[in-house]
């Protein structure tokens, strides 16, 4: 009678904690046509190397990060690669007056519903998820920390990119 | 009975005070407004209020002899 008073606690407490799973090197990516968000989106992505960036207006370490992804749009888009920078800001106004101070040279769109940063579940902003030419997880970054995280995105993105298409 | 007691108690023990703010939804928390120092005037106002009350001028690393005249 103790051991089934024990489950019932137990599984209580477990509902409790359950939490929506993270999505971690080698899941697949949702497909980001899918995910309702607002803003128009790159029209080819499939096949593609794709930098899926969450970030928003509030976040310090984003705003310090958008020069870095305005370099790697700008270097490698001739090779394949994909920046997208997926806002979670709240309202449109934020973001876009955001955007107009601090210029982003790569396609834009917002989680108008925050339904998709949910869904992968990021623990920490900014998050970026380097997707390989199938859109699964090849690297994952939490958090901005200037030339380190720039140079691994430099060594990621390169190992993704096809070597014949190099400058 | 002290069974069911047991069965609504715990997930209240468990499950209030467990508000978890995901990384995405801390806009609220990181606004201008929620800052304890958004207003330096009003702040240098009621410091010096209170460091004239208790004498403890230089009490937060400002000079001072505990006047409160500075």
């Amino acid at each position: 009678m103790l051991y089934r008073k024990f489950i019932i606690v137990a599984a209580l407490a477990a509902a409790l904690a359950v939490q929506a799973a993270e999505i971690k090197v080698g899941d697949t990516f949702p497909a980001l046509a899918q995910a309702g968000l607002e803003g128009e989106l790159p029209k080819e992505l499939k096949g593609k190397v794709v930098l899926v960036d969450f970030w928003a207006s509030w976040c310090g370490p984003c705003k310090q990060s958008l020069p870095v992804l305005n370099e790697l749009a700008g270097r490698y888009s001739s090779r394949g690669l994909v920046v997208v920078g997926v806002s979670v800001d709240d309202t449109k106004a934020a973001m876009d007056q955001f955007l107009k101070k601090n210029v982003a040279r790569f396609p834009m769109v917002r989680d108008a519903k925050q339904t998709l940063v949910a869904q992968v579940n990021v623990s920490s902003m900014p998050t970026s998820f380097i997707l390989d030419a199938e859109g699964k997880v090849r690297f994952l970054h939490n958090g901005f920390h200037g030339d380190k995280t720039r140079a691994q995105y430099v060594r990621e993105i390169e190992s993704l990119l096809p070597a014949s298409a190099a400058k | 009975m002290k069974t069911c007691l047991l069965i609504l108690v715990v997930p209240l023990v468990l499950g209030t005070g467990c508000a978890a703010v995901k990384p995405w939804e801390r806009g609220t928390l990181a606004d201008y407004t929620m800052r304890a120092d958004r207003d330096p005037l009003g702040d240098a106002l009621s410091e010096h209020m209170y460091f004239s009350r208790e004498a403890a001028s230089g009490g937060r690393g400002v000079g001072g002899g505990g006047c409160g005249c500075n």
